[in-house]
């Protein structure tokens, strides 16, 4: 099913500051860590939205503002409509069965010590609602089966299965409360290489048949390309550029982007040669203490005067057809231009 | 008369017919409460000064286990080597005796791990860690060991290196840990360098920077690099030729371009056809179907017989050779014609 018009989430202005305190007894506090720092996007029914950046950018906080796991310092988390950073109680309890999450290694985010039918089973203790108690054990044996695992399981635990298999737990339990979005926090990378096609395939099966939505956080730009209707690319908390698949991989207007478009290693050795490569020089600063005006000017060849006074707002820049957070923005095609 | 380490150590200079570093059908066992695993099963590769070998698989396929058997620094037990020769310009590093080893090991074949944060001792200055190479082998005073390691971070270009010698290692970031790591590896002017997985931990921006690096070093010095890795960019970015490892043989070897335009093994050519391309978006990714198989219970036959398209009944029952295609070029699958000419099985 292709993505629809309809907004399910709206993020505006989202900020996140985590306090640096000083001092044991009496905690004064000299600064804050800016993980994420006025983001704004939609998604909508059935899309995947993919985010990509290095680490430190602010992506996995980001994933947990849209789970209600962290409080944002300011800006709003709109889901159908409804803000669940100002929601409590029953409230956000039943807006958080909307959004569930896919993590990362399926290693530890198993509990050794409960079974695969309790570990999927979990979600319907806290809404009773979804799943009545006799009907749990029949519940679970479907969400194994709608992902590809031996209802008959249901009473191993996650040691006797493979990281593939443990994946696929993972995203059952995901599966459970009928959610409309699913945050998948890097979902493949622990996996084998044999192993991620097929964990992808089932996560694209599955946004068909349930009309899922997809924040697909992940650092494999060639997966993110696959999965992805749209891409955001983000630097030091701040989305730098986002537009669709082909706007960002084929026609990227942002420094940064080209950069790390640049530098993904192209599986096929012809022409290795003559490929551009933007080598970034150096470290990603400190988001504690971010540059002024442009985040990225530090590292970015472009740089001029105005980068460092004026902050670039994401928007549509003369030349491009998607939003870009550049003073200097023009497409440039790094991947295919040899 | 018992040999001094002097007398047996490789000599240095010209490699006249033998490769500067050849494994040959090495074997390597793990004895295990659950039974004997076989981590290793007869692997042979050569590698030649300022040659790049990358050894591609995934985890449990040996090709670590490999180069710890390399390095000399698998523990045994609970690993033994049944069978097999390492030979480093012509002498088996596995009939050395200890301290001849350590003649080699980390000076003459060293070797850089993926973690470079447990990799390296967190209560010592990196300055102190790097200079230990000189200190140890070269005996060297620390005055000097120190200097040498300021020329060492600015060799791998860590910034300021004068000022962060006396640094630890939770100080720096992972690139830069990872420059560190780099920076002890090289210290003594190895002659072989093992690499295994060192950009997995990083993001691609670091590891653009990185792989940079470690090719620019290879052409100061031509050095031989040995590659370990699962990631077929990477491979394809700055390999000369590819051994891929699966359930501890090697099952295809070849030359870069030859294996990523004709694979002849068809694990090799599952691999490839799952990378996602751009022509492909939208539609379901191949997969290689099935799991990698348990070391403690091998398929017989070939090991990749239930995962393989290409599958035969033979297949089932005989362990396939290594097939010679070219005289560059091996494939272990009995069917490998049909595999390179791309019908399928």
């Amino acid at each position: 099913m292709a993505p629809t018009d309809e907004v399910i989430l709206e993020v505006r202005d989202l900020v996140k500051h985590f306090p640096l305190t000083q001092g044991i007894l009496f905690k004064r506090q000299i600064g804050a860590i800016k993980a994420v720092d006025g983001v704004s996007f939609d998604l909508h029914r059935g899309e995947t939205l993919g985010v990509v950046g290095e680490s430190g950018c602010g992506k996995s906080t980001l994933a947990k503002l849209l789970m209600a796991l962290e409080r944002p310092t300011s800006g709003s988390v709109k889901i159908n409509g409804r803000d669940m950073a100002r929601a409590r109680g029953g409230e956000l309890k039943r807006m958080r069965r909307n959004v569930q999450m896919v993590m990362q290694d399926p290693y530890t985010s198993l509990n050794p010590r409960m079974t695969v039918g309790d570990i999927i089973g979990e979600p319907f203790e806290i809404h009773p609602d979804v799943a009545p108690k006799g009907s749990r054990a029949r519940k679970v044996q479907e969400l194994l089966e709608v992902v590809g695992l031996n209802p008959d399981h249901i009473n191993r635990y996650p040691h006797q299965f493979s990281g593939g298999q443990r994946q696929r737990i993972g995203i059952a339990r995901g599966l459970a409360l009928q959610p409309e979005i699913i945050i998948c926090d890097e979902p493949v990378s622990a996996l084998d290489v044999s192993i991620q096609a097929q964990v992808i395939n089932l996560l694209e099966r599955l946004q068909d048949e349930f009309n899922l939505a997809y924040i697909f956080i992940a650092h494999d730009l060639s997966v993110v390309r696959h999965i992805s209707d749209r891409v955001a690319v983000m630097y030091l908390g701040k989305i730098v550029e986002l537009g669709k698949d082909t706007e960002i991989y084929d026609r990227p207007a942002h420094p940064y982007t080209q950069a790390l478009l640049s530098a993904v290693p192209v599986p096929d050795p012809e022409g290795r040669q003559n490929r551009e490569r933007i080598i970034l020089q150096g470290d990603p600063p400190s988001p504690a203490n971010p540059p002024s005006g442009c985040r990225f000017r530090t590292r970015c060849w472009k740089a001029q005067d105005i980068c460092a006074t004026e902050e670039p707002l994401l928007q549509i820049r003369p030349g491009t057809s998607h939003e870009s957070a550049c003073h200097f923005a023009e497409s440039h095609d790094v991947v295919h231009s040899a | 008369m018992k040999n001094t380490a002097t007398d047996v150590l490789p000599a240095e200079g010209g490699l006249g017919n033998e490769p500067l570093l050849a494994v040959d059908d090495l074997h390597v066992e793990f004895v295990t409460r659950g039974g004997l695993v076989k981590a290793v099963n007869g692997v042979s590769y050569t590698l030649q000064p300022g040659e790049t070998l990358a050894v591609l698989g995934e985890s449990g396929s040996g090709k670590s286990v490999t180069a710890q058997a390399i390095m000399g620094i698998l523990d045994m037990p609970p690993a033994r080597i049944p069978k097999g020769e390492i030979r480093f310009r012509g002498t088996d590093l596995l009939k050395l005796p200890e301290d001849a080893k350590t003649q080699i090991r980390g000076q003459r074949i060293a070797m850089i791990f993926q973690d470079a944060l447990s990799a390296l001792n967190p209560v010592f200055t990196v300055g102190w860690q790097i200079g230990e190479m000189f200190r140890v082998h070269r005996g060297m005073s620390k005055r000097d060991a120190e200097k040498k390691a300021v020329e060492l971070m600015d060799r791998v270009r860590i910034p300021a290196a004068k000022a962060r010698v006396h640094d630890y290692p939770h100080q720096f970031s992972g690139g830069m840990r990872q420059r560190i790591m780099i920076a002890m590896s090289i210290a003594l002017d190895p002659e072989v360098l093992i690499a295994d997985e060192p950009t997995t931990a990083l993001d691609v921006t670091v590891q653009a920077q990185i792989m940079e690096l470690l090719a620019e070093l290879q052409r100061e010095s031509n050095m031989g690099l040995i590659l370990i890795t699962h990631d077929l960019g990477v491979v394809a970015d700055v390999a000369d030729k590819i051994a891929v490892m699966y359930a501890g043989r090697i099952v295809e070897n070849a030359p870069v371009f030859d294996i990523y335009r004709h694979p002849a093994h068809p694990y090799s050519k599952g691999l490839l056809e799952s990378i996602p391309r751009v022509d492909l978006k939208g539609q379901e990714l191949y997969a290689i179907k099935g799991l990698p198989p348990n070391l403690l219970n091998m398929p017989t036959g070939c090991a990749f017989h239930p995962r393989c398209p290409y599958r035969q009944d033979n297949c089932v029952t005989d362990v396939p050779e290594l097939y010679e295609i070219s005289p560059v070029r091996n494939s272990a699958c009995h069917y490998w014609r049909e595999v390179l000419d791309g019908t399928d099985g």
